[in-house]
């Protein structure tokens, strides 16, 4: 759901999208990937993506159980669910930039429960820049978000951007 | 090809699950029913939302299993009405008596295949398999390589299907997972143009249920004797004959949806810098995108290869195929899919055939990857364009994602 908000706010800035999302059975809060290609020029390739330049992590257990770094080359973005010290996350040195959230927080004091998409939409925006916050707002009001889950969401995606903290840990390679 | 763009359309973001949904209530469909399967399941839940919020004016049937829903379908075909469904895997099983019917009834309707590999092993992902296992039971049969492609499709689909000397169903086909899931923004054509380019329906002016007009829809026809031989053989070559015919009919109505939106899918069977090209690589639905990709970096390394993709796989565009053929020296076939008789990709054995049939025969390998969602990417093709550079043709499959 979150690769799908993303990408419609990308494409409404006018650049071409891909996002294929990987998964089983339909089945909301399973654990899911989902491989987004972003360009200003038409992309072919309906595939998944071996070599990603970021990596954004909405939950911040899913990194124990595998190895979510795989493939990635020096001066990745991490964009990572999550808070305390970030000594503490293990980050590869292949990572330049970790923009850390504490969006399970977030989620619990705005929904009472720990969905973390579009907290972590906010995150993605302020630490990459690929996106304008301006535009995520836009996508979440143009999907299916009614009255207070709309009002919520919005909340979620401007704390998300706003609560972001930005590491700069080595220099892009 | 450049194409003055026309009647440029609202641009949405959507997956190909929804973009064939928006494609069904452009097409403005009577009746609609449904049984859920993944991974098609958000198909006709996005048309049932479009249904119960007005957006499409059409009656919604929710019924126990995909063998009634094809079943209530003919019957509101019979009254008149233009349907749709869709299906994937187990649930083209569940269909298939009522599926084998349908084209020898002459109704003609759109019913999309999320393509999914066949259990077991236990698998929900995508591969051609289904599909692959319903390509002689008179269905036409278009496979998909963009969103994009399949909402445009869905809507050309019924125009082939009503045109009076076709009448016969179309299934299009757009691959589970990668297709049915994938996000990307395309065009929404313009309900007015729709319209036009549809015009009115044309469902059942051979066979009616009409109290007015009491008429017997498939008596017993056939065994030997009386009328019934050559009245059978009557009704079968109807049917052969009316496929041949839908080669020419989905060039037409794709020359006129070219026209009418710019947007011009190659009909049958698109050749993609084949041209000069030494070798190429035959692929089928969203493989596509990243074989044309690898086809331009060994181009850009100086290899002349090129790609064969197969729109219409049923009825088999031999012709088209036997010109793209005729291009190059060499080729491989890619199939999502395996055929157990002849322990190859089908696609493979339907272009031997084409050679067979065209009086030539060329070096043809048959590749198969992509079963049960594996991927094909860019690497995947580079070695099957190095194996069929090679010239040599092993006597089995080379099964792509062996390795992964």
């Amino acid at each position: 759901m979150a690769s799908g908000l993303l990408a419609q706010a990308m494409a409404g800035e006018g650049r071409h999208v891909v996002a294929i999302p990987s998964f089983g059975f339909e089945r909301r809060g399973a654990p899911v990937a989902c491989f987004m290609r972003v360009d200003s020029k038409p992309i072919r390739a309906m595939t998944n993506i071996y070599k990603p330049d970021i990596i954004l992590c909405i939950d911040p257990t899913v990194s124990r159980v595998i190895n979510i770094f795989q493939g990635m080359a020096a001066g990745g973005i991490l964009v990572q669910a999550g808070k305390g010290d970030i000594e503490r996350l293990a980050v590869p040195d292949v990572v330049s930039r970790v923009g850390l959230c504490d969006a399970v927080s977030i989620a619990l004091s705005i929904f009472k429960r720990p969905i973390t998409n579009t907290v972590m939409l906010g995150a993605f925006a302020r630490a990459t820049g690929l996106v304008a916050l301006d535009s995520l707002k836009a996508a979440i009001e143009e999907g299916e978000f009614r009255d207070a889950g709309l009002k919520q969401n919005l909340e979620a995606v401007e704390r998300g951007f706003a609560e972001t903290e930005i590491h700069e840990l080595r220099a892009a390679a | 090809m450049t194409v003055q763009t026309k009647a440029k359309g609202k641009i949405i973001v959507v997956d190909g699950n929804e973009a064939a949904a928006k494609g069904v209530a452009l097409a403005r469909p009577d009746v609609v029913a449904v049984y859920p399967i993944t991974p098609q399941s958000s198909l006709v839940e996005a048309l049932s939302a479009m249904i119960a919020t007005g957006e499409l004016d059409a009656e919604l049937m929710n019924v126990e299993g995909e063998h009634s829903v094809l079943s209530a379908l003919q019957g509101a075909a019979l009254a008149g009405a233009r349907t749709y469904t869709a299906t994937s895997g187990p649930g083209l099983a569940f269909m298939f008596e009522p599926y084998i019917r349908q084209p020898g009834l002459r109704l003609p309707m759109v019913a999309s295949l999320v393509t999914r590999d066949t259990l077991t092993p236990q698998c929900v992902w995508g591969g051609h398999q289904d599909a692959m296992l319903v390509r002689e039971c008179g269905w036409i049969h278009m496979y998909c390589e963009t969103v994009q492609e399949i909402l445009d499709t869905v809507i050309m689909g019924y125009k082939v299907a009503e045109h009076p000397e076709i009448m016969l169903p179309v299934n299009v086909n757009h691959d589970g997972n990668y297709l049915s899931f994938g996000v990307t923004s395309c065009e929404l054509p313009d309900q007015a143009m729709v319209d036009d380019f549809l015009g009115p329906k044309s469902i059942n002016w051979h066979a009616a249920l009409d109290p007015e007009r009491p008429m017997s829809v498939d008596p017993l026809t056939g065994n030997a004797g009386g009328a019934g031989p050559s009245m059978f053989v009557r009704y079968r070559k109807g049917q052969t004959d009316a496929m041949a015919r839908s080669l020419q009919v989905i060039c037409d109505v794709h020359a006129d949806w070219a026209k009418r939106t710019g947007r011009a899918h190659a009909p049958l069977v698109e050749e993609y810098r084949l041209d000069d090209a030494e070798i190429a690589l035959v692929t089928l639905g969203s493989m596509t995108g990243a074989a044309k990709d690898c086809c331009d970096a060994l181009r850009d390394a100086g290899k002349r290869v090129g790609i064969i993709k197969v729109k219409t796989y049923r009825p088999f565009p031999v012709q088209a195929m036997a010109r793209a053929l005729s291009k190059v020296k060499a080729v491989g076939v890619v199939d999502r899919s395996v055929s157990y008789g002849w322990n190859s990709g089908p696609m493979h054995h339907d272009v031997l055939a084409a050679m067979a049939k065209s009086g030539f025969v060329k070096p043809c390998v048959s590749f198969i990857g992509g079963l049960a969602g594996a991927d094909m990417t860019q690497s995947h093709f580079e070695r099957a364009f190095d194996i069929v550079a090679k010239g040599d043709v092993p006597p089995g499959p080379i099964w792509m994602n062996e390795k992964d």
